[in-house]
């Protein structure tokens, strides 16, 4: 039953199957696999005297997000990380809803374009994700700040005498993230309005729908698997940001991305720097999963029907 | 004047001055003409001969150039296309794919706000109408194109529009299914009264199905009448051509006489025969069917010799060419019996028509 | 009265100002690198000051030069790995786990980004390797890997598998059918990849930043440390000179993937 004919193609084929994944696989298995394994054990690591980590076990770096340890020993509840979550989760959740609102009139506005208009406005959607990164939310700094774009501009319209410095905001942070991350957005529901068949809006307004009704019935449901994949494109590397919180919110609103860095970097506390990565994962594969299981009821629905 | 409708008949759509131009592109000239109610009315023409184009227009998916569009006497000039009565079979069918098929027909009456029991009544009404009961809450995906089309009218049909108009619906359809069609539609159109305006390229669609067929070329009105008139009294050489098969032979008018002319043709013959548009002097051809070719000749026709030079067996029919002193001839011959096959290529022929069945007209 | 009812009012007025919104501050950087006042916000005249001293700057210079070795290292490898990748998850047969062989290729899309940089940094410092220029060529191999990865995959996709069929019917062996039609047909797919790689290795913050140590200092690292020093007409300088290579090179593969 197993014994296929042997096609032709690529000669000792089980040979090359493995051969040609195996680099892709060592590598992943070596810099990533094992290391997030050792980022769980570190997490329920002793800190070390001087930084780094001892393998003892202790499950401190997880109470450490939520509490503080008295000198007796008695914890003692402290939300300063958990609002660091928290803000994390709300800013990614809030640029991923101003991303998709954003996104859509602009794609549709650019499908609706000739072909070469269509190409060069995508072009220049693209574009700014090519400049680095570090740079587009630079120029921010430099708008945002003291005495910055925006300010210069309020004072000269005479609106608002003496504002300080936007910076350091929370939404600080969602301008930059927002701006950083559109374009992932734009792509993904740009190509499903593309592949949107035009003759099933005139069949719409055809049988009287408004253009309300269209865009409500017909239009926006067709597109959702684009948005759903913008989504995720915009949603996870959110989670993880760093350099918003750091150059846009300072140091005092922290997001998980700073935070982590934080504890490798200057606080030198490894294992709740480890700890505090792994539920920035979880958080990130529940995320995943939830969106993984909708799509396969979907699949799974459509197949029964 | 269109003497085939008495007058009595109530026009269901006014097409008046109607054009429409796309940039430097003038896709259809300026076209007046009217639909009848209760009729099937055919616009038939090649593709990019504007057909579609005057479809649309009165969907309102595109605005004429000048002129105005009236629906049973009303100007729907200012009317968005979700305002006019109408409703659309669409060439891809365009059923939504993210609703079932009852939710696909309920759409339209959704939005014209029908109450819910009114709406889910019309919809099984719909389903039986086209015997689709069973599938009402499948997805277009898991339908076959014969059904999605029976879908596609349903929906079209459900919301009772004043007319229907149907963009070349059997163009994704097989052979077999699309002669299926051909009646259900006819059947379709007799049993609902609604008026039916079709857009097709296919001449044999538009003879089989209508009642008037409006033949359009080159972005302009070639004819318009019954399929018999149309085929029969073709007023020029595109429509000739166009519908049906035919022999063109270069005819130099000698004289006219009303609607008759007298031409010498190539065959080393002059006759009179039923003119359009010709002229003296001008050139013209002479149009004559292959099946209005007798083989062999008969008594008290024009009659000339040629050579069999080929020969292809249809089944019902066989096509001949016959070479008649460097004419080419195409001759259809019904096999009327059995095995009735005995002209062979190279033979020698006589053959002959009717001067009656030969059409003159301007080139 | 939009006839069309395809069009929406409103969405090209929203697109407008989108646009606007889009390359407003990057026209600003780019402004105030003109400057020739040493206080950003406050215009002194045209100059090309801060261009000369960015140019002669030698640490900028040594992070460029940084970047540039990493990158390059990294994009040939990347693409040698997701290529071979690509050819067996896509032209394959009978290949088992497939699918999660594919998440395991794209693991770094999935991580965000700073685990993975703990994730290295962890690795590192548990094995002992202290060679700066080393870590970051590693790292930055395995993030890049997915992102050249994509293009490929699609451009093989798109193939028609045919055509490799028929090359192996005319008696070309796997390898001539491989060299001669497989691989100038999904070329622009392997372009597209490098070219990706290529920039997010070059654009990459998180993880060189915090594997930044034993003088291997990265361009963007670079100008985080400029930046944590404050505004100035130099940086938007340097920040000018780096959207012109991108936009060069983002031309570039737009132009190439257009030719498709």
């Amino acid at each position: 039953m197993n014994q296929r004919p042997k096609l032709p193609g690529w000669p000792k084929l089980s040979d090359w199957n493995v051969l040609g994944l195996l680099p892709a696989h060592l590598i992943m298995l070596m810099t990533l696999i094992i290391p997030v394994g050792i980022i769980a054990l570190v997490s329920f690591s002793t800190r070390g005297p001087y930084g780094g980590f001892d393998y003892v076990f202790t499950t401190a770096p997880y109470k450490q997000i939520l509490f503080n340890e008295g000198w007796s020993g008695e914890l003692e509840f402290n939300p300063q990380y958990l609002i660091v979550v928290a803000r994390t989760v709300i800013l990614s959740l809030a640029t991923t809803i101003i991303c998709l609102a954003l996104s859509f009139p602009v794609a549709y506005f650019i499908s609706l374009q000739k072909t070469s208009a269509k190409m060069l406005l995508i072009y220049l959607v693209t574009l700014p994700f090519w400049v680095s990164m570090i740079v587009r939310v630079y120029s921010w700094i430099i708008i945002l700040g003291n005495d910055g774009v925006i300010a210069k501009a309020l004072r000269a319209l005479g609106i608002n005498e003496n504002m300080g410095s936007l910076l350091f905001t929370d939404t600080a942070m969602l301008i930059g993230l927002v701006y950083s991350y559109i374009p992932l957005m734009i792509l993904p529901v740009f190509a499903s309005i593309e592949k949107l068949d035009p003759a099933l809006v005139e069949a719409s307004h055809d049988l009287y729908g408004s253009r309300l009704t269209t865009l409500r019935r017909v239009i926006l449901p067709l597109c959702r698997p684009g948005m759903a994949a913008g989504a995720i494109l915009v949603f996870v590397p959110c989670l993880g940001a760093v350099l918003e919180p750091v150059l846009l919110g300072g140091g005092k609103t922290m997001m998980m991305g700073n935070l982590i860095q934080l504890q490798f970097g200057a606080a030198r506390n490894w294992p709740l720097g480890a700890a505090i990565s792994i539920v920035l994962m979880c958080a990130v594969m529940v995320f995943l999963l939830w969106r993984g299981v909708q799509a396969m009821r979907k699949e799974g629905r459509e197949a029964s029907a | 004047m269109d003497m085939s409708r008495p007058a009595q008949h109530k026009k269901a759509v006014e097409i008046k001055d109607v054009s429409k131009a796309f940039g430097n592109f003038q896709a259809l000239k300026p076209v007046s003409f009217d639909i009848y109610e209760n009729e099937f009315f055919t616009l038939l023409g090649p593709s990019g001969c504007g057909k579609t184009t005057l479809l649309r227009m009165i969907a309102g998916f595109e605005q004429p150039s000048t002129g105005e569009i009236a629906l049973r006497g009303t100007n729907i000039q200012a009317l968005p296309p979700h305002k006019r009565r109408v409703n659309t079979v669409f060439q891809s069918y365009a059923l939504f794919p993210h609703m079932t098929l009852e939710q696909n027909i309920a759409f339209g009456l959704e939005n014209l706000g029908w109450p819910k029991e009114r709406r889910m009544a019309r919809v099984a009404d719909m389903l039986r109408l086209v015997h689709m009961e069973k599938f009402a809450t499948r997805k277009p995906q898991q339908l076959s194109g014969g059904q999605r089309q029976r879908i596609a009218l349903a929906r079209a049909l459900a919301p009772e529009p004043e007319v229907l108009l149907l963009d070349e619906p059997l163009s994704a359809l097989d052979l077999k299914l699309r002669q299926a069609m051909r009646d259900e539609l006819r059947t379709l159109q007799r049993q609902t009264g609604i008026t039916f305006v079709f857009v097709t390229h296919d001449q044999e669609e538009a003879l089989d199905m209508s009642d008037r067929i409006c033949v359009l070329g080159d972005g302009e009105i070639q004819q318009l009448g019954t399929p018999a008139d149309i085929y029969e009294e073709p007023s020029n050489r595109f429509v000739a051509d166009f519908i049906g098969e035919t022999n063109f032979l270069d005819a130099e008018v000698i004289s006219l006489d009303g609607d008759r002319a007298t031409v010498s043709i190539p065959l080393g013959v002059t006759l009179n025969a039923p003119q359009k548009q010709a002229a003296v002097g001008d050139r013209a051809v002479m149009s004559i069917r292959p099946e209005k070719i007798s083989l062999p000749s008969q008594d008290g026709q024009i009659a000339t010799e040629g050579t069999i030079i080929g020969a292809n067996y249809l089944g019902g029919y066989t096509h001949y060419v016959v070479d008649a002193n460097g004419t080419l001839l195409r001759v259809s011959k019904r096999n009327s019996q059995s095995r009735d096959r005995t002209l062979e290529v190279g033979q020698s022929v006589k053959l002959s028509f009717a001067a009656e069945s030969a059409r003159i007209l301007g080139a | 009265m939009t006839s069309n009812v395809r069009r929406y009012p409103g969405f090209g007025l929203f697109s407008l100002i989108f646009f606007v919104y889009l390359y407003l501050p990057i026209a600003v950087v780019v402004f105030y690198s003109f400057n020739a006042n040493r206080i950003v916000s406050n215009w002194g005249g045209f100059s090309l000051h801060w261009y000369t001293t960015a140019l002669s700057n030698a640490a900028l210079v040594g992070a460029v030069k940084t970047s540039l070795f990493v990158a390059t290292i990294a994009t040939v490898l990347s693409t040698i790995v997701a290529l071979m990748a690509a050819l067996v998850l896509v032209r394959g047969r009978n290949v088992r786990f497939r699918r999660v062989s594919e998440t395991v290729v794209n693991l770094p899309l999935l991580l965000p980004e700073i685990v993975v940089a703990v994730a290295v940094l962890i690795l590192f410092s548990e094995v002992g390797l202290t060679n700066g220029l080393l870590k970051l060529t590693i790292a930055h191999t395995t993030f890049c890997i997915p992102f050249a990865f994509l293009p490929i995959r699609a451009r093989l996709q798109g193939m028609d598998a045919d055509l490799e069929e028929a090359a192996r019917d005319l008696y070309a062996s796997a390898w001539v059918a491989f060299r001669r039609v497989t691989l100038p047909l999904i070329l622009p797919g392997v372009f597209a990849g490098a070219m990706l790689a290529f920039v997010i290795s070059m654009d990459d913050f998180i993880t060189s930043n915090l594997l930044n140590s034993g003088g291997a200092t990265t361009l963007p690292v670079y100008i985080f440390s400029l930046i944590k020093q404050g505004v100035s007409p130099q940086l938007n300088a340097i920040s000018t000179l780096i959207m012109i290579v991108s936009v060069v090179l983002a031309t570039v593969a737009f132009l190439l993937q257009r030719r498709q």
